[in-house]
């Protein structure tokens, strides 16, 4: 039976020293589209994956239809038909769609495959819903969003009529997005409930009929979308006024800092990533690279301070030739870097916050003299940082891996930018990262500009870049499509990072 | 944030607790062992507890004994924080070992004072060396160590047994055709000296020292918060703009240097000669392999390690009585020590599954994996 409504009555559920949720009572109705709006650790994906079955709330009870029901695992869940798209989609590269759907099910013929049959309904599903790709393409050959799609069809194929979707924007491009939100409005008006996490405002407004704010573990708020603006709905998230549009006083740019000149670089599976880039940052101005993520930015941005091995093209900082360098060399160089893997590049996770602090100028006095360690200016050093740039930590010596996202972002950037840089080069430095804390990094970022660094800012966040950009370079296929000014419409952005070229 | 009370916090003693619960358990096995060979376990075990610490002299071998195991133990740590697997303990004392005897035989004219200093440089040079060609062939062509190491370890095995039957021969056995794979007697001087009048000699202090000094190294030094950084991060730490390949072979290289001092205490302070039994660690009595356990046990920590190694000491020399005591074959000590290995080592991977499991639930996602389309 079709669900009607679901419940979430006073769930509670309780990891050892932290109530990631607190009694919240949920409900969602077929035919409707509920958004679930709340920062990083606010208790999202924790009540999701209790009514997918993947933990068992503490307290409280679930029903579906007004029955009363108890899920061990997901498969309890899909059989009263949950589905769950996750951000990270669980699909076989190697497999098929037809097969990925298939997986886990029994077939119509026993021990023999029944892939005709499974393709027969991928093709009517996709009919009805618009999600159309071919049940015969295998999975890696496809564009992320159309995995998107097979992972939609994997519920749907199970007979799922809640559908939960995990942050699913976060990988599409603008126009994916618009396309995404049509499959979403078909799978809503043929009766089905739809659950929508996302932290990105515009998208809740744009898409949902209801808004449900959690804030640390709690229910803080439901409204209907209409009747609310993004200002409240950021307002509920953080539990204060959020300033995002900041005050940006007028570029004072000076000489070039920091010049690339048709740098080649190749991503991990050694194809050329980062074709001919040629780029000029200046002291005093942010340049930020939009594209759609795996377009080179990474590469790019690991070529220029020595992480990746430049395959042709030069890097200068400052007029000096600094193509081929070391990490170190570039750090000599006064090259600061926010990487975008933060938990694996930016940080020794085992290691605690003081220990990161320290991590790029641990030889410097006072911190050390002749290699020993002098742990009275260590903790000194550490605890300023700590105070100035905001991190929420409760000691220094904690491990950071027990920091939240955007508390070790913090900490990155303290790092960095306490380094005076002439050259900062930061890739997505908000992915990820609560609103209280990208509020926080924007301020930082544009103080930094102000102070006259030459800023690289690389971002996947449209409204990031052209809120903070004083140039936008955009990046397609390891090129760069064209160099634009910030004003230039979200439309146009899309456009250009879905390859169209400037013509200028 | 938190509205639970805190309570015990296990995992903030575990890495001394689990290791005790881990060798009690093995003992209960080797108990039912030991019943199964028709013996009795609480005898047996009184019989070992008295063999290891009953007189003077049983504690003073056991000290004896966990001599080389401190020193390979605390070697074993400082490669396992740099992220090095050291396996070739055994190939590095041996070296070290051989060293030393070099430089005693060659040298054997200089006054104790200067020889005494110079034959334990040998040992840390040798052992160092060796071990450092591990660290070279990963740093520079990714080799495996732990199958570099352990190749290395017959080499090394191989070479010593090389120059016992020829160059380094003792002249008088030579002399009267017995033919006995080891050197002669090294001078009198170069005898490492006693602490109290039994077999226990200084070397045991050197041990306790150089536990000291590698702990400082580890956590109060730039050179060992280098060596953790790209022990636990190879990326961060090139990120940071540390030279990763030189740290790594830097820590093998001290790792193998220790193991080799461990060589050469053990035969200026003990056997006074080298020699080989013919089997296939010579005379190293497998501290090379036993090293890692005690490191194991000790926590992975230089100061951890003091404790461990006299514990394991005493439980070789323990298991040694059993076979006089309870009729127990002497096998059984390397079945003890095989299943206090296995409880430790599956103890150190229980115990962390049990700290990520109740790390955080929610970590930002992004971290975790990477899309699909980011390649």
């Amino acid at each position: 039976m079709p669900i009607q409504t679901v419940e979430l009555r006073n769930i509670s559920k309780r990891f050892p020293g932290v109530l990631a949720n607190d009694r919240v009572n949920l409900d969602v109705r077929a035919g409707e589209i509920l958004a679930l709006l709340g920062e990083n650790g606010a208790g999202k994906s924790t009540l999701m994956k209790i009514l997918y079955g993947m933990y068992h709330p503490t307290e409280g009870e679930i029903a579906v239809n007004g029955q009363v029901v108890q899920f061990k695992s997901p498969a309890d869940a899909l059989a009263q038909g949950i589905g769950m798209i996750h951000q990270h989609f669980q699909l076989v590269p190697g497999f098929t769609v037809a097969e990925n759907v298939a997986l886990g099910l029994k077939s119509s013929r026993g021990p023999l495959t029944d892939l005709n049959v499974v393709s027969q309904r991928v093709r009517e599903l996709g009919a009805q819903y618009g999600l159309h790709v071919d049940p015969n393409a295998l999975v890696w050959q496809l564009a992320v969003g159309q995995q998107q799609r097979v992972e939609i069809l994997k519920a749907l194929y199970r007979d799922a009529s809640l559908l939960i979707l995990d942050e699913p924007t976060a990988v599409l491009t603008p126009q994916e997005v618009q396309e995404f939100f049509g499959i979403l409005r078909r799978l809503r008006a043929a009766g089905n409930a739809l659950i929508f996490i996302s932290h990105k405002l515009y998208e809740v407004k744009a898409i949902s009929d209801r808004v449900v704010v959690l804030r640390d573990g709690r229910v803080v708020g439901g409204v209907a979308t209409q009747a609310t603006n993004q200002k409240e709905l950021a307002r509920m998230m953080v539990g204060r006024e959020v300033i995002t549009q900041w005050e940006k006083p007028a570029a004072q740019a000076r000489e070039t800092a920091l010049q690339i000149d048709k740098l080649q670089a190749l991503n991990d599976k050694q194809l050329p990533a980062v074709k001919e880039v040629s780029l000029q940052v200046r002291a005093g101005e942010i340049l930020g690279i939009a594209g759609v993520s795996g377009n080179g930015q990474r590469e790019l941005a690991e070529a220029v301070v020595g992480m990746r091995l430049i395959r042709g093209g030069s890097v200068r900082v400052n007029g000096k030739d600094v193509t081929h360098h070391s990490p170190a060399q570039m750090i000599q160089a006064g090259v600061a870097f926010i990487p975008e893997e933060r938990m694996v590049m930016g940080i020794v996770r085992e290691f605690s916050v003081a220990e990161n602090a320290i991590l790029i100028t641990h030889t410097e006095p006072p911190l050390s003299r002749r290699a020993l360690f002098d742990f009275r200016a260590v903790n000194t050093h550490v605890a300023r940082l700590v105070r100035e740039y905001d991190v929420r930590t409760p000691s220094l010596e904690t491990p950071v891996k027990n920091l939240s996202g955007g508390n070790i972002q913090k900490l990155i950037l303290a790092r960095e930018l306490s380094r005076s840089p002439r050259v900062l080069i930061a890739a997505q430095p908000t992915r990820g990262v609560d609103i209280g804390a990208t509020e926080y990094i924007h301020k930082r970022l544009i103080e930094q500009r102000s102070a006259g660094t030459a800023v690289l800012l690389i971002s996947e966040d449209l409204e990031e870049v052209r809120a903070l950009s004083d140039r936008i370079a955009v990046m397609y296929e390891g090129e760069i499509v064209g160099i634009v000014p910030p004003t230039t419409s979200v439309e146009e952005l899309g456009l250009m990072m879905a390859g169209a070229k400037k013509d200028s | 944030m938190s509205t639970t009370r805190q309570r015990f916090d296990f995992g903030r003693y575990n890495f001394i607790l689990v290791p005790f619960i881990a060798g009690g358990l093995a003992l209960l096995v080797g108990a039912v062992i030991i019943w199964l060979l028709g013996a009795n376990p609480i005898e047996a075990y009184i019989g070992m507890v008295q063999g290891a610490l009953g007189s003077p002299n049983a504690i003073a071998d056991s000290l004896v004994k966990a001599g080389p195991l401190l020193f390979v133990g605390v070697g074993i740590c400082i490669a396992y924080r740099g992220g090095v697997i050291n396996i070739g303990g055994e190939g590095q004392i041996v070296i070290g070992a051989l060293a030393t005897t070099l430089v005693v035989l060659t040298l054997s004219g200089l006054p104790s004072l200067i020889l005494i200093p110079l034959a334990l440089a040998a040992g840390f040079v040798g052992g160092g060396f060796w071990g450092g060609i591990a660290g070279f062939l990963k740093a520079r062509f990714k080799v495996n160590e732990v199958l570099s190491t352990i190749m290395l370890n017959a080499i090394a095995v191989q070479l010593m047994t090389f120059l016992l039957n020829g160059a380094l021969m003792d002249p008088t056995s030579l002399d009267n055709s017995i033919r006995i794979p080891q050197t002669q007697r090294f001078p009198l001087w170069t005898d490492l000296p006693r602490l109290i009048p039994t077999r226990l000699h200084a070397g045991i202090l050197l041990g306790v020292l150089i536990a000291v000094l590698a702990y400082i190294l580890l956590w109060h030094t730039t050179i060992g918060y280098r060596i953790r950084a790209v022990g636990f991060n190879t990326v961060a730490s090139k990120y940071a703009g540390i030279n990763v390949g030189r740290y790594q072979i830097l820590a093998i290289t001290l790792s193998g240097a220790l193991a080799g001092l461990g060589g050469a205490v053990e035969v200026m302070g003990v056997n006074h000669r080298l020699f080989t039994d013919g089997s296939a660690t010579g005379f190293t009595g497998n501290a090379g392999f036993n090293g890692i356990v005690v490191a194991l046990f000790g926590a992975l920590h230089p100061l951890g390690v003091i404790p461990a190694s006299f514990l394991f000491g005493a439980l070789l020399t323990g298991a040694n009585t059993l076979q006089r005591t309870v009729q127990v074959p002497g096998a059984f000590v390397t079945t003890l020590d095989g299943l206090v290995v296995i409880f430790v080592v599956a103890s150190q991977i229980w115990a962390r599954r049990r700290a990520t499991r109740h790390a955080m639930p929610e970590l930002p996602p992004q971290d975790k994996i990477v899309p699909a389309s980011t390649t």
